[in-house]
């Protein structure tokens, strides 16, 4: 078996749960964020953006701004090179830099650099743009209308059928059998038509970055992002500059959810400093982040199911639209593949529709395409439970996907653990604990494919015997503490001996972006390989010093030692005193490893909540939260927990009261915490997390990720509670108090 | 911008009349909140917490009289004001979070005249007495007629609130606040209720006084509702009734934070609880 495959084995650190190597610079204030870097004679960016959600610009005057005393530079779409970009490259470039047209409220059509924030602001407040206002189009629904205003001519590809909007850029479609045959065979058939609304990944740290461009055509960027080496290459190809000549290097990051994988101003500082020849800081506001980033798309989902009496599922269908904001995106094609991967079905199809909106540019956010379809087909599977007087677990498990069963999106699964979440679930007090009056009890399921990617990290064994860790991906759920543990597993010595960083991008090979739940995956097998590979060449000195063959040594808890009798007899030779001779041995001692991970094991969880709706107002109290997931192996056990609680309350708040609000002129109404609500402590109970590892067999430790599972079915699990102790079926969200009460009386 | 802290009201009140787009200071909550959304440039800020009388709560004619610049944390660690009026002071505990708490003032969330401010309804229910400053000596107003409509307020050029007089509560006398909103905590007020009221000898109720918030574009005294429950014991009956006229009394419209149709339901429900909820207090029961 090669080494990097799964071997079950026993673990020293792997499993236990240190103290975060990153948290008492947080606690302090030490940590360096996104804002948080000056350089001398830096000046201060500001953006002026769109007040109409669609709007023709017919002209820019920036005169005056440019005439006041200390603005040192302003610029608009005019000032980036004219370049041949490929279509999503021009769409970034674009989404930075309104061109011809503005295409939602919020949208960058020009940005200054002054001597001081308010200076910034002035200069913005000077700057005169002349708008032919454009006929709007917000919802995914209306937007697909024939008749619809039209974002983006000829983006639409082949795969659309006729009779839709130029709106409509792509249909993909998945599936297997025939489900009108299937639909006969069922006892009931439940066909509804779901909505769920744009929701923002709502990280605490807007975005925020410091660029500086020099003469000589070398620059630096330091920003807050979920993966600089995306920013880099971005950034290079969209201003016409090779990427070796920018270094960027990564903040401390305070949260993203993917909502940072994306690049949004970052051109913009790189063009203010290069026009103006010092270094320029941009921080966004609030108010910015909520109308110019993000948001994830909002849907209109058709799910039909049919089910035998017996809670067989016989056939189901899925049609998924998803609004892709300003430009074409795709994430509708993923919704119509994980919808129904949890389940193994004769007769599936499903396609997605993938819908331009004047919105904000769609970005990911955690499984991205995912809850939405967790959302309307976990709903319409407990409908059917609850009309054929089924047990809900019982019903998922009789139809649960397990090893060999053809998922719904093609592949064939190896080992899973979806039927083990299940079971946890059943053989927890909490589904059998009694529920009062107004309160219910819901369940669902969910699906992520995880990811893993190309990865480099180097492992430097210091003189002193210390251990030197290189990542290249931001931290953004404890990399630094769960590469540090592998690393320090891998070479047998106390994890206070290695420090793990994250390198800039001119310091380490090409690192995907931290996103699809890779990291720890990814980032840890190539940290193992990096260990393994310092492993062998101390084993080389060892043999070396001891002059022996390399092949006649072992590595034993954090030592070479005579590989057995006939290899000599020799005390063993330590981390520390094989580093102390390294220069006397062939010079400095490092690991690494530099790949394209593959083997990322998919994830799946099982959700339970209670909740309890106040019949006279709609309001919905989460009582209890209970998240079953399969972590593959928990490296970090803590770091394990906090993923499961994370995107149980994400989810919480995009079921119970998330959303964006648009005036009649698709005007954002609620850019901000107060009226976009994400819920507080308050708002949630402890959510228990119950871990289950069924090893990857793609990971040497067993690894699976577990950062975004864990979002895509509290919506439904949530919708489901409340659809039970509000006793009528609640199909579109947020479940705000409003939609709530007019359902109650509605009846 | 200038900035200023004067240490007598005489002096603050010179400052503002001297500048009309001066702007007095208190927590400075809603304020400075404005000034770095740059929805207002004032030309100068006028500092009222460096006036000793302004930071106090002191006893007045058995009522307590609450200085502009006391932020509703002070208000409800003193243990005797929260026993007197627990509606009052439950209504400042809901401004904002725990750390706006440490800031915030009652005086300035009536002055920000929101129609949601939440430590309102219970104020003027309560038949709290304004005392404003300005360049001409000071005069008392009931807070129920500070604000005149969303941001304006009546208060004259050069005027400021330098003081609200809670009254002596009566004997027997509860009172509550209760709002609606989305999320527990770090909201706004879809809609609140505040009432005080009072019980005779025979447990019926003798004095009530209801006041609405964030169903109209400022506060709304519910004179009616309030009159359903007098003479009453605050039976299931009467409760149903105060609800009826709550709804009846509001006057509300749809925006991002709730509809017309939900804001009038959810009024008259509030009212009943809190006017359960103050009930039990009247009783000498713990709530």
């Amino acid at each position: 078996m090669p080494k990097d495959e799964y071997q079950s084995r026993a673990f020293n650190i792997v499993g236990t749960r240190p103290i975060r190597p990153d948290g008492i610079d947080k606690v302090t204030g030490k940590a360096r964020y996104g804002a948080d870097m000056t350089a001398p004679g830096m000046l201060w960016g500001a953006i002026l953006r769109s007040p109409h959600a669609h709007a023709r610009i017919k002209s820019i005057d920036t005169s005056e701004a440019e005439a006041m005393k200390g603005v040192k530079a302003v610029i608009t779409r005019a000032d980036f090179p004219k370049l041949d970009l490929d279509p999503g490259m021009a769409d970034i470039l674009d989404n930075s830099m309104a061109g011809e047209k503005a295409l939602y409220d919020g949208h960058a059509v020009a940005a200054v650099a002054a001597s001081s924030k308010s200076l910034a602001y002035a200069a913005l407040d000077a700057i005169k743009v002349e708008y032919e206002v454009l006929p709007h189009v917000v919802d995914v629904d209306l937007a697909m209308k024939p008749d619809a205003p039209v974002i983006h001519a000829a983006r639409q590809d082949e795969t659309v059928p006729e009779g839709l909007s130029e709106n409509v850029t792509s249909r993909s479609q998945y599936g297997h059998g025939d489900p009108e045959e299937g639909f006969k065979k069922a006892d009931l058939v439940i066909e509804r038509h779901f909505t769920t609304a744009a929701t923002h990944q709502g990280y605490i740290e807007p975005n925020a970055c410091l660029a500086q461009m020099g003469a000589d055509g070398q620059g630096d960027l330091f920003v807050c992002t979920q993966g600089h080496y995306m920013v880099r290459d971005t950034c290079a190809e969209i201003l016409g500059l090779e990427a070796g000549k920018l270094r960027v290097t990564a903040s401390e990051i305070g949260g993203g959810f993917g909502g940072k994988t994306h690049i949004w101003m970052e051109p913009v500082a790189l063009m203010l400093s290069m026009k103006s020849g010092k270094p320029v800081k941009l921080v966004l506001t609030r108010d910015e982040v909520f109308r110019a980033t993000g948001p994830t798309s909002s849907s209109s989902t058709d799910i039909k199911i049919g089910m035998t009496k017996d809670g067989k599922i016989t056939a189901a269908t899925g049609t998924f639209r998803l609004q892709s904001g300003a430009y074409p995106g795709a994430t509708a094609f993923l919704s119509a593949m994980c919808g129904f991967a949890p389940y193994d079905l004769e007769h599936v199809r499903t396609e997605g529709l993938e819908v331009m909106t004047n919105r904000p540019k769609a970005a990911a956010y955690r499984a991205p395409g995912s809850p939405m379809a967790a959302y309307a087909v976990e709903s319409v599977i407990d409908e059917l439970c609850q009309k054929l007087d089924l047990d809900p677990l019982e019903t998922r498990l009789k139809n649960a996907a397990r090893e060999g069963t053809k998922s719904a999106y093609g592949p064939t699964y190896p080992a899973i653990g979806l039927e083990a979440t299940l079971k946890a679930a059943q053989e927890h007090p909490h589904w059998t604990a009694p529920l009062g009056e107004n309160q219910g009890r819901g369940v669902a399921c969910g699906f992520w494919f995880n990811f893993g990617g190309n990865t480099s990290v180097n492992l430097m064994v210091n003189p002193d015997g210390t251990v030197s860790l290189s990542e290249g991906n931001p931290d953004i759920g404890g990399s630094r503490a769960s590469m540090s543990m592998m690393a320090a597993e891998e070479l047998g010595i106390p994890l206070d001996q290695v420090r793990c960083v994250i390198s800039d991008t001119g310091s380490l090979g090409l690192n995907d972006v931290t996103d699809g739940s890779r990291v720890t995956f990814a980032v840890g097998l190539a940290t193992i390989k990096a260990a393994r590979h310092a492993i062998e060449i101390m084993k080389t000195r060892a043999a070396m010093k001891w002059g022996i063959e390399p092949e006649a040594v072992d590595w034993v808890d954090g030592a070479a030692v005579p590989a057995g009798p006939n290899a000599g007899k020799f005390p063993p030779m330590s981390i520390k005193e094989i580093a102390a001779i390294a220069a006397n041995t062939g010079g400095p001692i490092a690991g690494h490893c530099e790949a394209n991970a593959e083997g990322a094991g998919v994830s799946f969880a099982t959700h339970m909540v209670d909740t309890e709706v106040d019949p006279e107002t709609g309001a919905v109290k989460v009582l209890r939260y209970t998240v079953f997931q399969d972590a593959g192996k928990a490296i970090h056990p803590d770091y394990v927990e906090g993923q499961f609680q994370g995107g149980a309350a994400q989810g919480i708040g995009w079921a119970l009261n998330e959303e964006y609000i648009h005036d009649e002129d698709g005007r954002l109404l609620n850019a901000g915490f107060l009226d976009y609500r994400i819920p507080v402590a308050s708002d949630l109970p402890m959510i228990e997390p119950v871990i289950l590892e069924i090893p990857n067999p793609g990971h040497p430790y067993g690894v699976r990720g577990v950062g975004e599972t864990s979002i895509v079915p509290p919506l439904a699990a949530i919708a489901n509670s409340v659809s039970r102790g509000a006793g009528v079926r609640l199909t579109s969200l947020p479940m705000s108090p409003p939609k709530i009460r007019a359902a109650v009386k509605a009846g | 911008m200038i900035f200023s802290s004067p240490e007598t009201i005489e002096e603050a009140a010179a400052l503002l009349a001297a500048d009309a787009e001066a702007r007095p200071l208190a927590g400075g909550t809603d304020l400075l909140v404005r000034l770095r959304a740059r929805q207002i440039a004032p030309s100068a800020i006028v500092d009222l917490k460096r006036i000793p009388e302004l930071r106090e709560i002191t006893e007045e004619s058995g009522g307590w009289r609450i200085g502009a610049a006391v932020p509703s944390a002070q208000m409800n660690e003193h243990a005797a004001l929260k026993s007197a009026w627990p509606g009052v002071c439950e209504g400042a505990d809901l401004i904002g979070s725990t750390q706006i708490q440490g800031r915030c003032t009652v005086a300035g969330n009536l002055c920000n005249a929101g129609p949601a401010a939440d430590s309102v309804p219970c104020l003027v229910a309560a038949g709290a007495v304004a005392r404003i400053a300005g360049p001409t000596g000071t005069r008392d107003l009931p807070v129920e007629d500070i604000p005149t409509g969303p941001g304006k307020t009546a208060l004259k050029p050069g005027e400021f609130v330098a003081s609200i007089l809670l009254p002596a509560p009566a004997a027997r006398q509860g009172s509550a606040y209760l709002r609606f909103t989305p999320r527990t905590e770090m909201d706004i007020a879809v809609a609140g209720v505040g009432i005080a009221l009072s019980l005779d000898g025979a447990g019926k109720i003798e004095t009530a006084r209801i006041a609405l918030g964030a169903v109209g574009p400022k506060v709304i005294v519910a004179d009616e509702a309030a009159q359903t429950l007098i003479g009453t014991t605050g039976d299931d009956a009467a409760l149903d009734a105060l609800s009826q006229d709550a709804s009846a009394a509001a006057t509300p419209i749809s925006d991002k934070r709730g509809t017309a149709e939900f804001r009038r339901e959810v009024i008259g429900v509030l009212a009943k609880r809190a006017a359960k909820i103050a009930l039990t207090r009247a009783k000498g029961d713990t709530a």
